[in-house]
């Protein structure tokens, strides 16, 4: 089994307000075509009781998300990170994001293929 | 990638991403190309943050499709056959086609007509100007994209105002003067996909993780109302009832500041119950003014004048009646009952008790009684509002109701509340709602025939443009003088602004001359007879003064022969008007922000400025420190000098002063008829983070997003009518009919479609009868023009009946 990089993406998905800057952001910074991108929005509508429901977008890390190792070299934030309309994403160590995770709910932590 | 690269620092404003900008950006050049674009992270606006359609720039700038050289049509109209002209056999062309019609017709015949505001409407004025018509016209009907409720603010008002984000101060949120709001009213927004009106949406996220709570008024779940403290799904077109609805909570329990209502309002003022108009000093005496108006003055127990002029009574120490009912003598002897605003405007408001207002506009009594409550009580609380308040024709009685919401709450002016807005540095470019620019038509006598300008008295006093719905019919009436040409510049009415859009297509090809500037050929610069290719916002030197900070834009690149629109313009200009006095843009940028005491040189070194505490372009509390009125007294630039509840300008056009809710024309309620053929409310135009109204349906990266015209549905009324997700069908009403793609989802209610708008198709034939596939997917087919308000403003976009089926077999195919 390959080893994790160690480092991964905190997405605060209760402020994702699914602008789709990251997607985008991604595919400009490694001239994806349409098509691919490191990063993919998904949205998920929740239908709750008593006719409520909660609406959901929730960036997804794809096969060609690599942390955007040549900008973090350099001391740059991961494009989608730094493009992120709702500053919801976090770029890190896993250990120390995992830290951060316990402070609110509705969070992910992605361990990319990186 | 980082060698030979040179970063130029400019600010965001159309074309490009198409919006309303103020982003600040780095645009990385490498041989004079465009090779990446990111947020700056020094700009206090957007803080390195940037948007999907502004990443998309690399796409944007070098597309195939671009437009690079003026076209000159050599078929017929809409054959799609263009010879590549130079620009100076353009600018010829255009000068004699369009000379001859002045000539001939004289120069109000030639109508310049513009799409959303952004950074076009200093320069089509320079240019309509410059040529001598008074018709610039905004393509929508009822004018009903924001200048409406700039114009209802103020009447109220006398300036308009805007969520305070902090955004007046450098340090933003961290400002010591600043404070977080409490609670913000999302009225009608969806933040996602839109930075309207010159506030970038995700401000508000910001606060929210300050602590801000959100009331979302929207019939869609929205992600502002999946995450609201209360969400309030409103039958769309029934805002000014719920903020009728929202006063009478506040006042019926006394949640408003009455500290404000008595000084800073004209509460006080009386009304003659015989005429229910304002009374006025010369009602009282006959050498008397009829711009003072009257208090009843409980010390005295006798009428006493409010002196508009010296925004004060009369005499000393007066002690005036907020409520009750008096009588008065007239300078004729006639004695006559009065009351004062206060005690009209509550009678009014107490027409709208919560159980009916709860019958009108489909949301719980509880809820709206929890919002008001929680709106009321917060400090500070802020509106901020989308363009549903426009998209409606009583757009302005729902304004007066509003802005009395955040009037009679004591938000105004304050730090974290709605703060008034004016340009930076009160550097103005070009007459708009309470302002005057630098850009003028020459003459009062040209401005005469400006059309709807004699009819509408919003088109007098604040929106100086021609009245759209009128200018259509006046195409084909040809009175009460013909229109020959038109200029079209930053707008697509066949695809995007125009409503009843065949109709457009038919005006536009009665013309005698049209001209198009564009980036793109779209379904309208099909139409044209020269195509001028505009430039991007990174090919051009501009300036933004609108609201703040002062920002130049800078010119990065340039692409194939594109002219920015600014200097197009000018070059016909300087061609129409013997007497144009600017020898360059630069020139003419200098004397714009000539109040900011910069030249558009230091401007650019700068990068942005903010006006500076104490300026009357700077918040707080103004009105008390005597900055909002050019004689620098205390109080508003309204007639009476103060927050008008009770408009005097509203009761000068014979309209109702007060506000008050009017159904709209193509309800369930007002159409019961209809609605049994048409059992849907079809709502359009929420927004896409991936489109600007009709562009960018050709950017691969953003097309990818959204690939498809959308209707949403529930998907319980998907079921009954047998539709599913992702089917094409047929929206239709008896305007005519669409074919979108169903998306079943339950953010929609059960009794309503949302339609996506401004949809053509890059991909299609461009020639007629395709004109790139607009009439297959552009569901303003189904919205008619002509149905304005009152005062002209205003138009049914949000809430009209339709009804859905399935597309059958053979017709589906073409778009899947």
């Amino acid at each position: 089994m390959p080893k994790s990089s160690g480092y991964g993406l905190l997405i605060d998905y209760e402020y994702c307000t699914g602008c789709y800057s990251c997607q985008v952001a991604c595919a400009q910074e490694y001239r994806w075509p349409a098509g691919m991108s490191g990063i993919r929005v998904i949205e998920v509508v929740e239908r709750l009781p008593k006719d409520r429901e909660y609406l959901v977008y929730l960036p997804f890390p794809t096969e060609l998300c690599i942390l955007c190792a040549p900008r973090t070299k350099k001391g740059l934030e991961p494009s989608c990170v730094k493009h992120c309309m709702a500053a919801c994403i976090k770029y890190g160590k896993i250990e120390d994001l995992a830290k951060e995770m316990g402070k609110k709910p509705r969070m992910v932590l992605w361990s990319p293929r990186a | 990638m980082t060698e030979n690269l040179e970063v130029v620092r400019t600010t965001t404003w159309s074309a490009g991403p198409g919006c309303h900008g103020g982003c600040g950006v780095l645009a990385y050049i490498k041989d004079g190309k465009l090779v990446k674009i990111e947020g700056d992270p020094e700009h206090p606006w957007n803080q390195g943050r940037l948007c999907a359609r502004c990443l998309a720039m690399t796409q944007y700038v070098t597309h195939t499709e671009r437009l690079t050289h003026p076209l000159k049509r050599i078929g017929q109209r809409g054959e799609g056959k263009w010879q590549q002209i130079s620009w100076d056999e353009a600018f010829d062309l255009i000068e004699k086609k369009l000379g001859k019609i002045r000539d001939e017709f004289g120069p109000e015949s030639v109508i310049f007509s513009m799409g959303t505001g952004r950074d076009i409407g200093p320069w089509i004025c320079l240019l309509a100007y410059a040529y001598g018509s008074p018709n610039v016209m905004f393509a929508l009907s009822g004018i009903a994209c924001y200048s409406p409720r700039i114009a209802a603010v103020d009447t109220v008002q006398g300036d308009y105002c805007v969520l305070d984000a902090s955004q007046w101060l450098p340090a933003r949120y961290e400002d010591p003067r600043y404070k977080v709001p409490e609670c913000i009213i999302v009225w009608g927004y969806n933040i996602p996909a839109s930075c309207p009106d010159n506030v970038f949406g995700h401000w508000i996220i910001d606060l929210m993780k300050r602590g801000t709570k959100i009331i979302a008024i929207d019939p869609r779940l929205t992600w502002f109302a999946s995450r609201a403290e209360v969400w309030l799904r409103l039958r769309p077109g029934t805002d000014g009832a719920l903020a009728m609805g929202f006063l009478n909570v506040i006042i019926n329990e006394g949640l408003y500041d009455r500290e404000f209502v008595e000084k800073w309002t004209n509460s006080s003022h009386l009304v003659r119950s015989d005429t229910g108009k304002l009374l006025r000093e010369s009602d009282l005496a006959k050498d008397g003014s009829p711009d003072n108006f009257v208090a009843w003055d409980t010390k005295r127990g006798a009428p006493v004048v409010w002196d508009s002029s010296n925004v004060e009574y009369r005499l000393s120490d007066v002690q005036p009646a907020l409520e009750g009912s008096y009588e008065v003598n007239l300078f004729d002897g006639t004695r006559i009952p009065v009351k004062t605003v206060w005690s009209v405007f509550c009678e009014e408001v107490n027409r709208y008790p919560v159980e009916r207002v709860s019958e009108i506009t489909w949301v719980p009594k509880d809820d709206i009684i929890k919002a008001a409550r929680l709106y009321a009580r917060s400090k500070p609380a802020s509106i901020h509002w989308g363009v549903p308040i426009d998209m409606t024709p009583a757009i302005t009685p729902t304004v007066q109701a509003i802005a009395a919401l955040w009037c009679i709450t004591g938000n105004l002016d304050v730090p974290g509340g709605n703060v008034i807005s004016r340009f930076a540095f009160d550097a103005v470019a070009y007459a708009l709602p309470g302002a005057k620019g630098v850009i003028k038509l020459k003459s009062k006598e040209a401005d005469k025939k400006r059309i709807g300008a004699s009819r509408y008295g919003p088109l007098n006093r604040f929106i100086w443009r021609a009245h759209t719905d009128l200018a259509l019919e006046q195409i084909f009436t040809e009175e009460p003088y013909p229109i020959k040409g038109m200029w079209i510049q930053t707008c697509n009415p066949v695809a995007g602004i125009g409503l009843d859009p065949k109709k457009w297509v038919e005006a536009i090809k009665k013309l005698d001359f049209v001209v198009a500037v564009d980036l793109f050929m779209t379904p309208t610069t099909q139409l044209a007879d020269v195509v001028l290719p505009a430039a991007t916002f990174l090919e051009k030197d501009g300036i933004r003064s609108w609201w703040v900070p002062l920002q130049s834009i800078n010119k990065a690149i340039s692409v194939g022969e594109c002219k920015p629109d600014v200097e197009i313009n000018f070059e016909l200009a300087k061609r129409f008007d013997p007497d144009f006095r600017w020898k360059d843009i630069h020139e003419l940028f200098d004397e714009i922000i000539k109040p900011s005491g910069m030249t558009f040189k230091e401007l650019q070194e700068k990068g942005w400025a903010f006006p500076p505490e104490g300026h009357p372009s700077a918040p707080y509390h103004r009105f008390e420190k005597g900055l909002l009125r050019p004689d620098r007294k205390p109080g508003f630039q309204t007639p009476s000098g103060k927050v008008e509840l009770y408009s005097s300008i509203r009761e000068e056009w014979g309209l109702e002063p007060v506000a008050h809710y009017e159904e709209p024309p193509f309800t369930p309620i007002s159409q019961p008829e209809l609605y049994k053929k048409y059992p849907l409310i079809l709502s359009t135009g929420r927004r896409s983070p991936a489109y600007f109204h009709s562009e960018h349906r050709n950017i691969p990266w953003l097309r990818e997003i959204e690939p498809d015209p959308l209707v949403e549905i529930h998907p319980d009324t998907a079921e009954s009518l047998h539709i599913g997700d992702g089917e094409w069908v047929w929206v239709e009403n008896w305007m005519g009919r669409c074919k979108l793609k169903a998306k079943v989802t339950p953010i929609v209610p059960r009794w309503m479609v949302m339609a996506t708008h401004g949809w053509w198709f890059p991909e299609k034939p461009a020639q007629e009868p395709h004109l790139f596939g607009v009439m297959e997917s552009n569901v303003n087919q189904l919205i008619p023009m002509g149905f304005t308000g009152k005062d002209g403003l205003g138009a049914p976009i949000k809430h009209l009946l339709c009804r859905l089926y399935k597309v059958s077999g053979s017709e589906g195919t073409e778009n899947a």
